[in-house]
């Protein structure tokens, strides 16, 4: 019985409610809030290490044994992604106090920002399919008034598309669950696990895999990602880093964890599909980076890439191409965050969006200017930052599993994300200065610093490769053996 | 034409013997719901369309003034309950959500049985009284 799982969900969800009372007492939002994510941090940490020492914790929720009741697991793999999503929304969370206006912080901003972070935080830890479709709700209710945050004619524009997007997702998810519950009688993951090992694979199965492929690929934006730029650019700009570097992330996991845990037995179908996705969502992200010139576009169709590139890893399913995926996952979450910020910040001191309406801007904001630089180097994949690691370790998975094309088109990518950002660096930052000494908003602390914040973890996750590796690992090897996160969940008391 | 004042007294009178018997209804279908169909979603529900019955016979500022509850909070503190209760099992040292029961005996009702499954439903009964009130009064506003 390890109650401490239940803190990431848990403490987030009661600061929100308590914090519903307390609409007008701004400052007491804020650090309360961030008090809430710091301590996720600490209880993360600490169970990512209980992990190591004593294997995948399970607890089960009112002593209800598995397969019975609904139970959170903590594994390697999602005790590393609720570590990542604390770190990220506390450094969100800063950035949001010294860019939300006031009257949005009295309209219930922090509790919503709670909700979504405890909605994702349960989706990470969930051991059970219908759990997993409450915890996506949590999520995706928070995310439809996030973006909404403020009533602009764009933002209302857009959030209906992702509303209904998500509305009609959901549905197909819940009929993906009954069939599946039709199917086999069990909700449980390890207990699916099973039960599809002992009946074979049957067509029918296949069939719902593919469905619940459809579901998570509208989340998490794997080809179907028409949605996605629409919605993650309009959102003030701390709620758009939350997003991008969040949810989709979300749909990615639920999609690891079915297509090794439950439908693993077809690879040549359903892996191949994922793969086919993902190198098409390579190739049409690709495009649409360099195609337009709206700063935040080109961040949203830069998620796009990463979410395909990502999934390569789960198609090509060697061991090393798995432990790339994670690697990558948590350097995405973070540097997607940083892009995001950055693209918000660029806006916020030029008034503009389009990159061709600013210049000049590394002699007002150097510091700016180089951070964004280093984002250029780290989601390219340039060696002492954080995404080479995950890059070398996919690309090798690729040769060993012989995906050529899927190898190719991933780093055919990378360079199409170098050029996109780079054409970005080039036309805003360099150049004639358009902004005189007289007209210059002074940069704030409060964006400056999360940014800092995020380039150096970008810098540690890539220096620190060695000592993560353990974790990693130990992630990846529950998703190659199945049996392990079986015997710990059914097995074990 | 002259404006004829509308005169709503059957309307209000009988909204007035109505909502009692559905509040008790409702409260009734939140008890019973451990052992025959009910519980807090469906008395929440019958709970917030009496206080509606009660905001359609009369106007708006009226029913605000003898029912100064706001809405919003209800939803606050349904949720406080809801997840307090597992949290408590907590403290003690059982699993997250862990239910506790035991018989009790009460003057006229005799041999209780009284579990804390019925803190986690009020707090669902005050989160649907509270989200159903707030969505129909919110709209109601809107256009001033």
């Amino acid at each position: 019985m390890n109650n401490i799982i239940a803190m990431p969900m848990m403490i987030p969800i009661l600061v929100g409610i308590l914090l519903i009372f307390f609409r007008h007492h701004i400052k007491l939002q804020r650090w309360s809030s961030l008090a809430a994510m710091i301590a996720n941090i600490g209880i993360t940490a600490y169970i990512l290490h209980q992990i190591q020492q004593n294997g995948i914790l399970r607890l089960d929720f009112g002593g209800w044994e598995p397969p019975f009741g609904i139970l959170f697991v903590a594994d390697s793999f999602s005790a590393l992604l609720v570590l990542t999503t604390s770190i990220v929304a506390a450094i969100c969370l800063v950035y949001a106090f010294s860019s939300t206006e006031k009257s949005y912080e009295q309209m219930f901003f922090y509790p919503f920002i709670n909700f979504l972070v405890a909605g994702v935080n349960g989706s990470f830890l969930t051991g059970d399919l219908f759990n997993l479709y409450v915890c996506f709700e949590i999520m995706l209710l928070a995310s439809y008034v996030l973006i909404a945050f403020g009533g602009r004619k764009g933002q209302l524009r857009e959030s209906i598309k992702y509303v209904i997007i998500n509305v009609v997702s959901s549905w197909f998810f819940l009929i993906a669950i009954a069939y599946t519950y039709g199917a086999l009688g069990t909700l449980n993951f390890a207990h699916l696990s099973v039960r599809i090992a002992e009946q074979g694979q049957s067509p029918m199965l296949t069939v719902v895999s593919i469905v619940f492929l459809t579901v998570f690929a509208l989340k998490a934006g794997l080809l179907l990602y028409f949605w996605l730029p629409g919605s993650y650019s309009v959102p003030p700009t701390a709620i758009a880093a939350l997003f991008g570097a969040l949810l989709t992330k979300v749909g990615i996991y639920a999609m690891f964890r079915v297509f090794t845990l439950l439908f693993y037995h077809e690879p040549h179908i359903t892996h191949t599909i994922i793969g086919i996705l993902a190198g098409l969502t390579l190739i049409i992200g690709s495009i649409g980076a360099v195609a337009y010139k709206d700063v935040r576009l080109i961040a949203s169709y830069n998620v796009v890439i990463a979410v395909g590139f990502i999934l390569v890893g789960l198609a090509v399913a060697t061991p090393t191409a798995m432990e790339g995926s994670i690697f990558y996952l948590i350097h995405d979450m973070i540097v997607k965050a940083l892009l995001f910020l950055l693209a918000g910040t660029m806006i916020a001191v030029t008034g503009e969006t389009r990159i061709d309406y600013m210049s000049g801007l590394i002699r007002n904001y150097p510091l700016l200017g180089w951070i964004f630089f280093i984002v250029i180097l780290a989601l390219a994949g340039i060696p002492p930052l954080s995404g080479f690691i995950g890059k070398v370790l996919v690309g090798q998975g690729a040769v060993e599993a012989g995906a050529y094309i899927l190898l190719a088109l991933a780093f055919i990518s990378s360079i199409f994300v170098l050029y996109s950002l780079m054409r970005v660096f080039l036309t805003s930052f360099w150049g004639e200065t358009i902004i005189s000494k007289e007209d210059k908003i002074p940069m704030k602390n409060g964006w400056i610093i999360p940014c800092i914040i995020l380039a150096a973890g970008s810098f540690i996750l890539g220096i620190g490769v060695e000592p993560l590796t353990v974790y990693v690992k130990d992630a990846a090897e529950v998703l190659a053996n199945p049996q392990i996160y079986i015997d710990a969940v059914l097995y074990d008391n | 034409m002259k404006q004829v004042k509308p005169n709503d007294v059957m309307l209000q009178t009988f909204a007035r013997m109505l909502i009692f018997i559905i509040l008790a209804f409702s409260i009734y279908l939140l008890l019973a719901g451990h052992n025959s169909p009910g519980g807090g979603f469906i008395g929440g529900l019958m709970t917030a369309s009496a206080i509606l019955i009660l905001y359609l016979a009369f106007d708006m500022k009226t029913i605000r003034k003898s029912i100064p509850i706001d809405f919003v909070k209800i939803i606050g503190i349904g949720l406080l309950f809801a997840s307090l209760t597992g949290v408590v099992s907590m403290l003690f040292g059982f699993p997250y959500l862990t239910q506790f029961f035991d018989y009790f005996h009460i003057p006229l009702l005799g041999e209780v049985e009284l579990t804390t499954a019925l803190p986690f439903d009020l707090g669902v009964y005050f989160v649907v009284v509270g989200s159903a009130l707030t969505i129909i009064l919110t709209i109601a506003e809107d256009d001033n």
